[in-house]
């Protein structure tokens, strides 16, 4: 497929792996926060080709897995409501809840459905006067611009029994809060490729300055990461801090200003809790107030819903980079895809689900070309 | 959720709100994507979509960005063969 496979290259992979070897004379830690680059990475064996003394760990950026449980909880009693049809992205759908998931609902007769795109929602909507639908907005920059036109376009056609629980994350005041942590351990960082698509990558250059750390702006394919790491690594070790860009066939700086301008219409940005992290502040967006009527946990009262996470899941010190799927007890044991204990094993994009689809099975590039290993 | 993939935008056509929409191929799966954020695209164009929506076009030009830098790469290693 045109503007993929050719980012796929092996012969060229190695290229940059020879080249990530010769530049890399110290040892460095590297967080990518995009869940889907943490998928490639481990999918590809990127992680398992790179000289010992780079360290690639795995960021808050999957969406399913910082949703907080309340939220999940919240989508949960609304889902049962029998005038309600609820809608979501796949992967929210297996995400556990406190008791139970919105497949489980399914399965004993809610009507839950999965979209691919808000705007099917609101069609859904159109299609049944009847009936509540509701869309399960969470994500970051990057389905933000989806959910805002979602309502707007309910708005503008009065469509009134469409609504949104939402939780949306922001990348930047996350990348914050592990970099002021006194656990932090990252010196360089990927930034998430599509999040910069929409919102350009000018929030991350005072970052980059305050805490002197790289950034590169870097996209989702073998070459698109490896040629990001490498450019993470020069700038190390020459000790230079800016925000570069890798991906510069979908990101300029100053990102996509039509989505940025809907997205200010119809969300805030507010302070919001991120599962396993706890609450960051101005670090999500909720409704307006003009767009209130479409707040479904206004519409359905669920406010007061209060969760209990499983003792066992250490999710929260693996988004934050602090810890690896593996150092988990319930790893691949108590924990894995077909019942999972925490988000981080739920989605493609979770850290937990990645190393355990790809790490026990194959490895699609060799290894044979680090000597360091 | 997050994983955009690029297609190539094959009709465009205006929605009941006014909104652009468009077909989508995907290598060979067609999509309707909303297109009102790409308000510059074409159609034969292609366009990084998430979940419904274009975020940008691709800008073919940038895409062979990362070759230049393997050659260049190339380049640099050739110097470091020792010379006899
Ligand atoms: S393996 Fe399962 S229990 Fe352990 S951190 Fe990951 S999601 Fe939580």
């Amino acid at each position: 497929m045109k503007y993929i496979d050719e980012y796929r290259n092996e012969a060229d992979a190695q290229k940059f792996i020879a080249a990530i070897q010769r530049v890399a004379t110290r040892p460095w830690t590297i967080m990518e926060i995009c869940g889907g680059q943490t998928h490639t990475l481990i999918k590809f064996g990127i992680d398992r080709m790179l000289p010992e003394r780079v360290t690639l760990v795995h960021g808050p950026g999957c969406p399913v897995c910082v949703t907080p449980l309340e939220l999940i909880d919240k989508a949960i009693a609304i889902a049962r409501r029998p005038e309600v049809i609820f809608t979501s992205f796949g992967d929210m759908l297996r995400v556990p809840g406190s008791r139970d998931d919105l497949l489980s609902i399914k399965a004993r007769g809610g009507d839950v459905r999965m979209v691919y795109s808000p705007l099917d929602a609101v069609k859904l909507a159109q299609k049944n006067p009847a009936r509540q639908v509701v869309f399960f907005a969470v994500g970051f920059e990057t389905t933000a611009p989806g959910n805002a036109m979602a309502v707007w376009q309910a708005k503008q056609l009065g469509v009134q029994n469409f609504s949104i629980l939402t939780s949306h994350v922001l990348v930047p005041p996350a990348m914050e809060a592990l970099l002021g942590s006194p656990n932090n351990r990252v010196q360089g960082f990927l930034a998430a490729g599509h999040v910069c698509t929409v919102m350009g990558y000018w929030e991350y250059e005072p970052i980059a300055a305050k805490y002197r750390v790289p950034i590169v702006v870097t996209g989702f394919e073998p070459l698109d990461l490896l040629q990001g790491i490498y450019m993470t690594l020069q700038q190390l070790e020459a000790g230079r801090v800016q925000v570069e860009n890798q991906y510069t066939r979908a990101v300029r700086r100053e990102g996509n200003l039509p989505a940025q301008k809907l997205i200010a219409q119809v969300f805030e940005v507010t302070d919001r809790k991120w599962r396993g992290i706890g609450e960051i502040p101005r670090s999500g967006y909720r409704l307006r107030d003009e767009f209130a009527a479409f707040d479904a946990e206004k519409r359905f009262d669920v406010g007061a819903v209060t969760a209990q996470e499983s003792p066992l899941c250490i999710a929260g010190e693996i988004l934050q980079g602090l810890k690896r799927p593996r150092d988990c007890a319930a790893f691949a044991k108590q924990c894995a895809p077909e019942h999972p204990l925490g988000a981080p094993m739920v989605s493609s994009e979770g850290a937990c689900a990645a190393y355990y689809q790809y790490s026990v099975s194959s490895i699609q590039y060799s290894v044979e070309s680090d000597t360091e290993h | 959720m997050c994983l955009g993939v690029p297609g190539k935008v094959i009709e465009m056509q205006s929605n009941a709100a006014g909104v652009t929409m468009g077909k989508v191929d995907f290598a060979g799966v067609v999509k309707e994507i909303c297109l009102a954020y790409v308000p510059e695209v074409k159609v034969g164009e292609f366009v990084i979509a998430h979940a419904g929506f274009a975020i940008n076009t691709l800008d073919e030009k940038e895409a062979l960005e990362v070759f230049e830098t393997l050659k260049q790469i190339d380049d640099l290693a050739e110097l470091e063969i020792p010379q006899p």
